[in-house]
């Protein structure tokens, strides 16, 4: 009687082992994502066949899954700045490339991201720059935003700078940016204001070109 | 470097963009990527065995035969490929490790055989990833101890000037040395055994006479007996006197453990000598001679496997510790329970609980002599459950214990290992990160220097000779760092300089803001001028007009101080002759100090015009120009020519 309990016990649980063992099968293959196919890309994006060639190349290298999620990104991101810390930047750059909110970069949204930054129009780039700074994506970015953007980008610095980093520089610069972005002065900057300031500004144009041979 | 992710630096880059609104200086220029090759596949032929691979896989490691210039050696025309006379099976795993970023150790390989292959194609061992680098460094670790035993067997040669002392330590240490070690150690053997005989006869009794009883052999033949162990303790102390001149450190010596049992093995024999035959210490002197069996564990220095065991057993102290104890509590139990079960019961040997003790152990070590019983019903059968559980008690962990033992000592040395490892390891890396963390910085440098050089027109093959030629990769990767850099209007440094920054701002602050101190910061000067020379490479448009103004000041950096105009000599004078300059720029405030003049045009001085908020470090351009191109450090009551070092 005890082996004969013994034996069906066993027998459920293995059962139960291999239900489980199929469900996470199909989980498995969920999370393995394959892209849309080149020509769709190559209409979408400002990329020729090549290039994306290339780029997906680099980019499954990496992510053998197909997509990112957010720690393999920073993990990522942060090995170009050994100084500092760079996830809290990453984490804001995860975001803006994150179109669909899904928690994983996909190599579409990765591509399209590439595209408008590096092949985009002026408009388009500062378009993905205030989406960058509007962290709660509400169309405004306040001072409490601007404020975080700018710490996550001194803590890239990390702490061995030269002149020695202060508590109020962050502050002190989100001044200056609200100084020359916020035209009405009600404490906000909307993508007018920024947009018609930053073509004002002739420092920033020609930055805007600088990465156009990137690729 | 972040070769690993290189793949990933266009994006970086790319991603760059979203400083730029944020940034109030200029962005330095991008590296042109002049070879617009087009990602071919290159053709890797290894002892017959093709391999291919792109060439931007290979090009994710710069640092090795594969990435750099160095495999064009191997270039073969007539076939277009790269040929490699190595060994094909171990080339796979090195070209995996461009491909995926992983190394890993194969483990059917030889581990020298391996190391090699890793050294021709210039790649440290310390990135085998963590699934192999266990193995891999136990394998090495194996081989090294084989070929030091190998050289252990020629290390005992006879080194040409020992004195005489050093012979005999190393004539003791090592009996196989020579035929005088080898005669002395296996006297002493000799005398150990005839001594312990000796101990163990003189107790067993010899033959009767017919008058007397039976007598132990010791007591009927004294003399002989004496003689014997004088003769023993005669050789035992000489060989502990000649070890004690020998050995390299007496203190120490006389602190091991074996030269303690040699001094207890003779002791009692002195002992005995002094005592007198009075009765009263005689019991005491008879204790002592119980201390002559200690002779036996001088064998120890004779056999390995003594010491082996008594190293292990030291190693296995907690175990055992914990198996007394637990037998302890054992014990305790059932005695009491014993006791108080079998009280009730007359003439019952069960007096106390520790003479409880003893039947519980004789119980529970299954021995059962008898010779305590309970006779309670109770007792019985607290009796039996003793028995029972004594069994588990003591059979149980003993294997356990032994396995137990043999499981931990692996482990501990391995654990051991692990952490020595992973400290060097981490070391190792920290060391590497920061070791790209200073290549921008060092690359900042000799970028300066190749403009100066540059500028003053010196001749382009020195000026390569100079600076170490860098990869695209990397060049691209320290213009991200740069546009970091004037996006923060910070600058990256390394460690040294941020202490001594750090101390300096520690230092009182500059009582007063008299014109006395103009003169000394003109070196102040110096550097804001330079630094804002190293503004310069930026807008394209006012290329050529900045030369001039560049060069007036590289001129004046030259007649200043005086030095080469090498970066470190003129940042050190920074640091040493002007600790005003780095004080006043870690203070807060403004500080106007004095500059160098520059006869040119404001328009044309480097970033004229990003004038526009405060966190500048850059001179201003004079509003009135004096004529002359010398230096002036004017005071600041002049008001023209100042230079507004802004503290951030």
């Amino acid at each position: 009687g005890l082996l004969l309990g013994a034996a069906t016990l066993k027998n459920t649980l293995l059962e139960k082992d291999a239900g489980d063992s199929v469900e996470d099968e199909l989980e498995l293959s969920a999370v393995r994502h394959r892209p849309e196919g080149l020509e769709q890309l190559e209409a979408q994006t400002r990329f020729s066949r090549k290039e994306l060639q290339i780029l997906y190349r680099g980019f499954k290298n990496e992510c053998p899954s197909g997509v990112v999620n957010e720690e393999t990104f920073k993990d990522i991101y942060s090995q170009f700045f050994p100084q500092g810390d760079a996830s809290t930047y990453a984490h804001f750059l995860f975001n803006a490339f994150d179109t669909d909110h899904n928690g994983s970069v996909s190599f579409e949204d990765f591509v399209m991201g590439l595209s408008i930054l590096l092949r985009g129009t002026i408009q388009e780039k500062l378009n993905w720059a205030f989406n960058l700074y509007d962290i709660n994506k509400d169309g405004y970015i306040t001072k409490e935003e601007m404020l975080d953007i700018m710490k996550a980008i001194y803590d890239m610095m990390g702490k061995c700078t030269y002149p020695v980093l202060k508590e109020e520089t962050p502050r002190q610069h989100v001044e200056v940016f609200f100084q020359k972005m916020d035209k009405n002065k009600d404490g906000v900057v909307t993508i007018d204001e920024f947009i018609d300031c930053c073509q004002n500004d002739e420092n920033i144009m020609r930055s805007m070109h600088l990465f156009e041979n990137v690729l | 470097m972040a070769t690993g992710v290189a793949a990933w630096l266009p994006f970086a880059r790319a991603a760059a963009i979203g400083w730029m609104p944020v940034a109030n200086c200029p962005m330095p220029v991008a590296p042109r990527d002049n070879s617009k090759r087009q990602d071919e596949l290159i053709i890797l032929n290894v002892s017959g065995r093709r391999f291919q691979t792109w060439r931007t896989t290979l090009d994710r490691y710069p640092d090795t035969l594969l990435g750099s210039s160095e495999k064009d050696f191997f270039y073969n025309e007539e076939s277009k490929e790269y040929f490699f006379d190595r060994d094909p099976d171990a080339f796979r795993s090195i070209l995996n490790f461009y491909r995926t970023g992983k190394l890993h150790y194969p483990r059917h390989e030889c581990i020298s055989a391996y190391d090699e292959e890793l050294t021709f194609f210039g790649i440290i061992p310390e990135i085998i990833g963590d699934c192999c680098y266990e193995e891999y460094k136990d394998r090495k670790r194996e081989n090294l101890e084989r070929l030091q035993d190998d050289q252990e067997e020629n290390k005992d040669q006879k080194l040409p000037n020992m004195n005489f002392r050093e012979t005999m330590w190393r004539a003791f240490e090592n009996p196989h040395t020579s035929t005088m070690a080898l005669v002395f150690y296996y006297v002493t053997g000799f005398f150990i055994a005839i001594s312990v005989i000796t101990n163990v006869v003189e107790t067993v009794p010899c033959g009767t006479t017919a008058n007397q009883k039976d007598m132990p052999c010791g007591e009927r033949y004294t003399v002989a007996f004496f003689c014997m162990d004088t003769a023993c303790v005669m050789i035992f102390t000489v060989e502990y006197l000649m070890r004690l001149f020998a050995a390299p450190s007496r203190y120490r010596f006389m602190r091991s453990v074996m030269s303690i049992i040699d001094v207890v093995a003779i002791l009692p024999y002195y002992i005995g000598l002094v005592m007198t035959n009075n009765e009263d210490v005689s019991g005491a002197f008879v204790t002592l001679r119980v201390f002559r069996v200690f002779r036996i564990f001088k064998f120890s220095r004779h056999s390995q496997g003594l010491r082996i065991l008594g190293y292990t057993l030291k190693s296995c102290a907690s175990e055992l510790g914990f198996l007394l104890f637990s037998l302890t509590m054992a014990i305790i139990i059932f005695a009491t329970v014993m006791f108080y079960a079998e009280k009730g019961s007359s003439s019952s040997k069960f007096t106390s609980i520790p003479a409880s003790f003893w039947y519980t152990i004789v119980t529970m070590t299954t021995l059962g002599y008898g010779d305590m019983v309970p006779k309670t019903i109770a007792g019985k059968i607290f009796g039996s459950i003793c028995s029972l559980s004594g069994v588990l008690v003591i059979a149980l962990p003993v294997p356990v214990i032994v396995s137990n033992f043999s499981r931990i000592y692996h482990q501990n040395q391995r654990a051991d290992k692990r952490r020595a490892q992973k400290k060097a390891r981490l070391a190792r890396i920290r060391i590497s990160k920061s070791g790209s963390g200073n290549a921008f910085i060092q690359c900042k440098r000799n970028g300066l220097l190749n403009e100066l050089l540059e500028l003053t027109d010196t001749e382009e093959d020195e000026q390569k000779l100079l600076t170490k030629s860098i990869s695209l990769l990397e060049s691209q990767h320290h213009h991200l760092l740069h546009c970091l850099e004037k996006t923060t209007a910070h600058e990256f440094v390394d460690e040294q300089m941020y202490e001594q920054n750090c101390l300096e701002t520690v230092l009182p602050n500059y009582p007063s803001r008299s014109p006395s101190i103009s003169s000394q910061d003109s070196s102040a000067g110096t550097c804001c001028g330079r630094r804002g020379k190293r503004n310069s490479p930026l807008p394209n448009a006012s290329l050529p007009s900045t030369h001039q103004g560049p060069l007036q000041e590289l001129s004046a950096i030259h007649i200043q101080c005086g030095d080469p105009p090498f970066h470190t000599a003129s940042r050190s004078n920074l640091n040493l002759k002007t600790d005003n300059s780095g004080r006043i720029n870690c203070k807060g405030g403004r500080i106007t100090t004095a500059i160098i003049s520059l006869p040119t045009p404001p328009a044309l001085t480097p970033d004229g015009d990003g004038l526009h908020g405060p966190p500048q470090r850059r001179p201003l351009p004079p509003p009135g120009h004096p004529a002359t191109p010398s230096i002036q450090t004017t005071s600041s009551s002049a008001g023209t020519n100042i230079v507004k070092v802004s503290a951030l």
